[in-house]
């Protein structure tokens, strides 16, 4: 049972897919998928423990040796994203059925649950792979289940938002692919780890930057790496809460982690052109991307579209901190990873929890909420002091990292650039504070909290928030030791 | 001139490739733009299958009776493609049922239009 725990954590989720389907009963789904999440969650979480105790896991799926058969290789980073990937699919799980109850038709209901136990599954897969065509399989498992859940929104405009996503989603999956198959023709391996030694005794030539340059691109559509991010904002505001709260927390961190195993694991440093591209297009970009969809989220009237672009500029500070290259930037990146995960988690959780009231996000509809719902409010707030970066919530903790990254290497700039995007956020926070607590609705409503389910979950995640603000052994402890493992890797 | 000759099979990927890619862009109907990611797709297909055929090579199974050596292509990368062609296969399905929603929905299948109604009242 034990050695099995890395296939048994994505076999798990992906074999009781079909089982919802064949039950087709809503309230069995449901149970099922909560049931499911939380288990897959404490395995994911003893592998952890596991890989921090005695190092990297592999595992040959069924017993092939590892440069033939596929392997699943899970070292503190994998294991790591495996956890907080399956934990925010626990939370959710558990929020969905009074969320989703309003938002979809109950026939459709375990459809839904079909879909988000695929999705799971296949960002598991993602994360614990050694295998590159099998990372290609399990994004697009993830992918193609996030379209079906996003089209499940209730205005017609998440039809149109998710055959955008489609076509973005499947161009940069096909670019990855394209990468892979240059790779493969290189080096004559899939093998993630035989890949990073073959290429490095080969000497950099056209093809492996042409593959580079393929997977890269493809990735970074994936992650919605500024300007690449344009398919994001409307995918966020049109699916269900709790797919939104889902794939806000998960799916662009898992391909952040591709991005990281790509530049640091399978090209090493031996790859000629790594630094130039990190320094001369990841860096300023992270840093641009920062800036304008900041300045972007400011001018937004709907309070889930506003976070979707403060989305795409957290995961610039990730590119940011990939591209910065030393053990601060690489670990703020990776913290960052997890700290927004639950930031981004706890704020579209409280959304969904606003929605179930007002039936609305915009935020005219939203005045005086601070009011009629203050402890749901509340929550959206210390999400919102999170994003900032203020002391005492997770956000800091990863601005800190990111800042002495940019300062070990002397780029006063980036780090000013950084400091600057944060105080935008100041003002696009500061548009939900005002409107909370200082807007007065049109007629005065009675406080009308949201329904304890919906309730616990928001304040579980953010009381994880505020956790691992204080408390930063825990995670940044992973990230910093993770962060070097990688780096005396490429070396 | 070896450059073009030699390595025509990758020219002809390469082709097929932009064609698909720019249908994706330049058109505007989601029906025809679906059929462009598909010829984007199957360029890779036929990107990895080139690069296992060798040049006289069989089907990589022993023939009864044959000693010695036989020259055979390599079997993996059509192998992977099977698999990629599941992947289109799927992808094109969840694609196509999407159009058949947005046209119960907006009534056309012209990205244009689409749009253009997406602005007015929800």
């Amino acid at each position: 049972m034990n050695e099995h725990l890395p296939a048994l954590a994505i076999l798990l989720p992906l074999l009781s897919a079909p089982f919802c389907i064949l039950v087709r009963r809503r309230n069995v789904a449901l149970a099922l998928i909560i049931a499911v999440c939380w288990a897959t969650f404490a395995m994911t979480a003893q592998l952890l423990y596991r890989v921090r105790v005695d190092g990297p896991v592999t595992y040959e799926l069924g017993g092939w040796n590892a440069p033939y058969g596929i392997e699943y290789h899970i070292d503190l980073l994998s294991a790591f994203v495996m956890t907080f990937v399956s934990g925010m699919a626990a939370i959710v799980a558990s929020y969905a059925p009074r969320s989703i109850a309003l938002e979809l038709d109950t026939r459709q209901v375990y459809l839904f649950c079909t879909v988000f136990l695929l999705c799971m599954a296949g960002l598991m897969g993602i994360a614990a792979t050694g295998d590159l065509f099998n990372l290609f399989v399990f994004i697009e498992i993830s992918s193609l289940s996030t379209y079906a859940m996003i089209s499940l929104g209730r205005r017609r405009r998440a039809l149109m938002a998710t055959f955008q996503y489609l076509i973005v989603g499947t161009i940069g999956a096909t670019f990855i692919l394209i990468g892979i198959g240059l790779l493969y023709i290189v080096t004559g391996t899939l093998n993630m780890g035989d890949l990073a030694h073959r290429l490095q005794a080969l000497d950099t030539n056209r093809t492996t930057l042409v593959a580079f340059g393929f997977l890269t691109v493809g990735v970074a559509l994936k992650m919605a790496l500024f300007p690449l991010h344009f398919w994001l904002p409307d995918a966020y505001a049109n699916a269900p809460s709790a797919v939104t709260s889902f794939i806000a927390s998960t799916s662009t961190k898992v391909s952040v982690y591709v991005l990281i195993r790509l530049i640091y694991t399978i090209f090493g440093t031996g790859f000629a052109y790594r630094a130039e591209a990190l320094d001369a297009i990841l860096l300023p970009l992270a840093l641009l991307g920062g800036l304008v969809a900041s300045l972007i989220a400011c001018y937004q009237t709907d309070l889930k579209r506003l976070l979707a672009f403060s989305s795409v500029a957290q995961v610039s500070y990730m590119a940011l901190g990939i591209s910065l290259g030393n053990v601060a930037g690489l670990s703020g990146a990776i913290v960052h990873l997890f700290n927004h995960a639950i930031t981004k988690g706890a704020m579209f959780l409280a959304v969904g929890a606003i929605v179930f009231r007002v039936r609305s996000s915009r935020f005219v509809d939203l005045r005086g909420i601070g009011r009629r719902m203050p402890v749901t409010s509340a929550c959206m707030v210390i999400g919102g002091l999170s994003l900032i970066g203020v002391p005492g919530t997770a956000g800091f903790v990863s601005k800190w990292f990111l800042v002495q990254g940019a300062i070990d290497r002397d780029l006063w700039p980036a780090a000013i650039t950084l400091l600057g995007s944060s105080l935008l956020a100041v003002v696009y926070v500061w548009k939900f504070v005002e409107t909370a607590y200082l807007g007065r609705p049109e007629e005065e409503t009675l406080r009308d909290e949201a329904p304890g389910p919906l309730l616990v979950p928001v304040l579980i995640v953010t009381a994880a928030i505020l956790w691992f603000g204080f408390d930063s052994d825990w995670s940044a402890g992973i990230a910093e030791s993770a962060a070097r493992a990688l780096l005396e890797q490429g070396s | 001139m070896n450059q073009v000759l030699g390595l025509y099979d990758y020219w002809v990927v390469v082709t097929l490739m932009m064609v698909g890619f720019y249908i994706v862009i330049a058109n505007r109907n989601l029906v025809k733009k679906m059929i462009g990611l598909s010829i984007f797709q199957a360029s890779v297909l036929l990107l990895y299958v080139a690069a296992g055929k060798v040049r006289g090579g069989t089907a990589p199974i022993v023939p009864p009776g044959a000693d010695g050596e036989v020259t055979y292509s390599h079997p993996l990368p059509s192998v992977l493609m099977l698999t990629a062609i599941v992947v289109g296969v799927a992808t094109m399905s969840v694609a196509l049922a999407l159009i058949v929603r947005i046209k119960e929905a907006y009534g056309t299948i012209e990205e244009d239009e689409v749009l253009a109604r997406c602005e007015g009242v929800e």
